[in-house]
C-alpha cells in the first residue's frame, strides 16, 4: 500500500512540473500563438541554471556556487528567460515560421553544448552532488517527497492564477487581439513584436522553473534530461488538452503523462524480449499519432478554449449571441 | 583545412539537394516543413531495399561501375526510389497537410509536419531496426589527390559531386525554360494570379512534393554513400538543411543551392577552431548570424 502511494507521489510531483511547463508553453501557442520547437532548452536551461548555482562544488568544474535555493531556482529561471530574449528578439519580428525553426536549433545547439562543455556542464555525465533543500531537517524518503509535492503544487497553483489574472487582464487581452489579427492590432497603436517578446520570454521562464524544479527533484541533470522528445510530449499534453485553456493544459499533463508511463510500463511487461529495444520507438510513434490526430480530428483539444469577454457590464450571452468569438 | 573545404563541398552537393524541395514547399505552401528530412530517409531506405533486392535476383547488376562502390543495382534502386519517395511525399499530403491546412493556419501545418517527423522516423527505426546500415560493407579506397598537403577523396564523393552539380543544372532547365516552371515559380508569386491564368493549384502542389521527395530520396542516398543510413538521419540533417534554406532565401531555388554548399563548408571549417563534438550546433549558429545581418537570407525576398 505505501508502495502504491509513494509511487502515486513520486508521479504526481513529475506530472505537476510538466504541468507547470505546459502552462508557460500555453502562454505562447494558446494565448499569442506562438511556435516554440525548443521548449526543451528553457527547461533545460532552468534545470541546469538551478543545479550549477545551487550545487555543491565539483572537482575541475565550473559552477557550485552553494546559493541559497530560491535565488539558484530564480538564477535559472532568468537564464530561461535570457535564452528565450536573444532568440526571441532575433526572430519575431520575421516570418512566423522562422521562431519554429530558431526555437528548434535552440533545442539541438542546447544539448550539444551540455554534452560537450564539461568543465562546466559536466558533460555527459551531467551535473551531481546537488544539495536539496532542507534534506537534513527532512531526510531522503518518503516524508520528503510528499513536502516536494506539496510545494510543487503550491507553485503550479500560483502559476496558474498568475496566468488566469494576466489572461483576463488588458494585457491578455492584447495577446488574444495579437493572435487574432495582428494589422488590426497594429492599428491601434499596439506594437506586436514587443508584445509577442514579453509573452514569449516570460512562458520560457515559466518553462525554466519547471526545469529547476525538475532538477531539483532529481538533485541530477544530464544531457539525457534534455533530449528533443520532451519538447514533442509538453506539446502533446498542451494539443490534447486544448490550446488557450490552462485547465485543459493541466489535464493534458496529467493525461499524457499517465499514458505514456502506463505504456512504457505495459510494454515493459507484456511485450516479448525482442521487442523490449523498440519500446521508446514504439512510444515516440504514438506521442507523433497523439500530436496528428488530435490536429485532424479535434484541433480545439478536449477542452476547448472558452473566450472570456474582460469587458465590463456585458453579459457573455448577449457578445456571444452577437458572434463575439 | 583544404580538407576540410573539400569536405564541405562535398557535405554541400547532398545538403543543397535537400534544400532545394524544402525551401520550395515552404515557399508555395507557406510552413517550415519539419518532416521534410524524413523524406531523405525514406529515399535512402527505400533504395537500399530494392538494392538488396536486384542484387540477389540479378546477379549482373551486383557489379561495381568502375572506381565506385556503386552497383548498377543501386543506380537502378535510386530511380525507384526517387518515384517511391515522391509519390510517398504526395500520400503524406494528402493523409495529414491537406486536411490540417484546410482547417487550420500556417502554424498547424509547422506543429502537424513536427509530428509527423518523430512517426515517420520511428516507424522507419521499427521497421528497419535501429542499427545503421551500409549500402556496400566493401571499404572504399579514398584518392589520394595531392601529398603536400594532403587531400583524400573518396571516388563515390567525386560522383556525388557531379551527380548534384547535373541535377542542380537540369533544374535550372526546367525552372528557366518549360511551362512547367514558369507555372510553379507563378504559383509562388501569386497563386490566385497564376490560377486565373489557368495553372492547376492542386496539381503544382502534388508536383512540389514529388520533385521535393524525389532530390530528397538522391539527397539520402548520397548522405548513405558518403556516411552510412541510420533511422534517425533525418533529426541529424534537419537543422542543416532549414539552415541551407534561411541562408538561400526561403524561395529561391538557386539560394537553396548555394546555401547547402555554405553551410557544409561552415560546418566542416568550423572543426578546425571548434572541437568536433560542437558541429551538430554549427548550422544553428549559421541561422542566427543570417538572421542578424540579412534577415530574408542572399535571395530571399521579405514576405509576411
Amino acid at each position: 500500500m505505501i508502495g502504491v502511494i509513494s509511487y502515486l507521489v513520486f508521479f504526481t510531483t513529475v506530472a505537476a512540473i510538466l504541468g507547470i511547463a505546459v502552462l508557460g508553453l500555453n502562454l505562447q501557442w494558446g494565448n499569442t500563438g506562438l511556435f516554440n520547437g525548443g521548449v526543451v532548452a528553457s527547461f533545460g536551461a532552468g534545470a541546469y541554471g538551478t543545479l550549477i548555482l545551487g550545487g555543491a562544488p565539483q572537482e575541475s568544474q565550473l559552477g557550485g556556487f552553494e546559493l541559497f535555493y530560491p535565488l539558484a531556482l530564480l538564477g535559472g529561471m532568468a537564464a530561461a528567460g535570457i535564452l528565450a530574449w536573444a532568440v526571441g528578439r532575433l526572430t519575431l519580428r520575421l516570418r512566423h515560421d522562422y521562431l519554429a525553426i530558431a526555437t528548434f536549433g535552440v533545442a539541438v545547439a542546447f544539448e550539444n553544448v551540455m554534452r560537450n562543455a564539461t568543465t562546466i556542464t559536466g558533460g555527459a555525465q551531467g551535473i551531481r552532488g546537488f544539495e536539496r533543500p532542507f534534506r537534513q531537517m527532512l531526510g531522503d524518503g518518503f516524508t520528503y517527497n510528499l513536502v516536494f509535492l506539496i510545494a510543487v503544487l503550491v507553485i503550479l497553483c500560483a502559476v496558474y492564477i498568475f496566468l488566469e489574472r494576466l489572461t483576463v487582464s488588458p494585457f491578455g487581452r492584447l495577446l488574444r487581439a495579437i493572435r487574432e489579427d495582428e494589422t488590426a492590432a497594429r492599428s491601434l497603436g499596439k506594437s506586436p513584436d514587443r508584445v509577442r517578446l514579453i509573452s514569449f520570454v516570460t512562458g520560457s521562464v515559466i518553462i525554466g522553473l519547471a526545469g529547476g524544479l525538475y532538477g531539483t527533484f532529481y538533485a541530477f541533470v544530464s544531457p539525457q534530461d534534455v533530449l528533443p522528445i520532451l519538447t514533442f510530449q509538453i506539446w502533446a499534453m498542451l494539443i490534447v488538452g486544448g490550446a488557450g485553456n490552462a485547465k485543459g493544459a493541466l489535464a493534458g499533463a496529467f493525461l499524457i503523462w499517465g499514458a505514456w508511463t502506463f505504456s512504457g510500463w505495459a510494454l515493459s511487461r507484456f511485450a516479448p524480449v525482442e521487442a523490449q529495444l523498440y519500446t521508446g520507438s514504439i512510444q515516440f510513434v504514438l506521442i507523433g499519432m497523439v500530436i496528428v490526430g488530435m490536429l485532424l480530428w479535434r484541433p480545439q483539444g478536449l477542452f476547448p478554449e472558452r473566450l472570456i469577454v474582460s469587458q465590463p457590464g456585458r453579459s457573455r450571452e448577449k457578445t456571444q449571441a452577437e458572434g463575439f468569438t | 583545412m583544404i580538407q576540410h573545404l573539400v569536405d564541405g563541398i562535398l557535405v554541400g552537393s547532398f545538403l543543397s539537394l535537400g534544400a532545394i524541395g524544402l525551401t520550395m514547399v515552404m515557399h508555395i505552401l507557406r510552413f517550415a516543413n519539419f518532416s521534410h528530412a524524413e523524406l531523405l530517409s525514406i529515399g535512402a531506405y527505400c533504395a537500399l531495399v530494392f538494392d538488396r533486392l536486384f542484387e540477389s535476383l540479378l546477379p549482373v547488376l551486383a557489379e561495381k561501375i568502375g572506381p565506385l562502390s556503386m552497383t548498377g543495382a543501386l543506380l537502378v534502386s535510386i530511380l525507384i526510389s526517387m518515384v517511391v519517395t515522391g509519390l510517398s511525399a504526395v500520400l503524406i499530403d494528402k493523409l495529414v497537410f491537406r486536411r490540417v491546412r484546410q482547417k487550420g493556419g500556417e502554424l498547424s501545418m509547422v506543429f502537424a509536419s513536427f509530428g509527423m517527423s518523430l512517426v515517420i522516423r520511428n516507424v522507419i527505426g521499427l521497421v528497419f531496426g535501429l542499427s545503421s546500415e551500409l549500402y556496400s560493407r566493401d571499404i572504399a579506397f579514398a584518392m589520394v589527390l595531392s601529398r603536400d598537403p594532403l587531400l583524400l577523396v573518396k571516388p563515390d564523393q567525386v560522383f556525388v559531386l557531379i551527380a548534384a552539380l547535373v541535377i542542380m543544372f537540369a533544374l535550372y532547365l526546367l525552372f528557366s525554360r518549360t511551362t512547367i516552371g514558369f507555372a510553379l515559380r507563378a504559383i509562388a508569386e501569386n497563386p490566385s494570379l497564376a490560377q486565373v491564368h489557368g495553372v492547376n493549384l492542386k496539381k503544382m502542389i502534388a508536383l512540389v512534393w514529388i520533385m521535393g521527395g524525389a532530390l530528397g530520396a538522391i539527397a539520402g542516398v548520397f548522405y548513405g554513400l558518403s556516411y552510412q543510413i541510420t533511422p534517425v538521419m533525418g533529426r541529424d540533417l534537419v537543422l542543416p538543411i532549414f539552415a541551407a534554406t534561411i541562408v538561400g532565401g526561403i524561395g529561391s531555388v538557386y539560394g537553396a543551392v548555394l546555401g547547402g554548399f555554405i553551410v557544409g563548408v561552415a560546418s566542416n571549417i568550423a572543426l578546425v577552431v571548434l572541437p568536433s563534438g560542437y558541429s551538430p550546433s554549427v548550422p544553428f549558429l549559421m541561422i542566427l548570424l543570417i538572421l542578424l545581418i540579412r534577415p530574408n537570407g542572399l535571395f530571399g525576398e521579405a514576405r509576411a
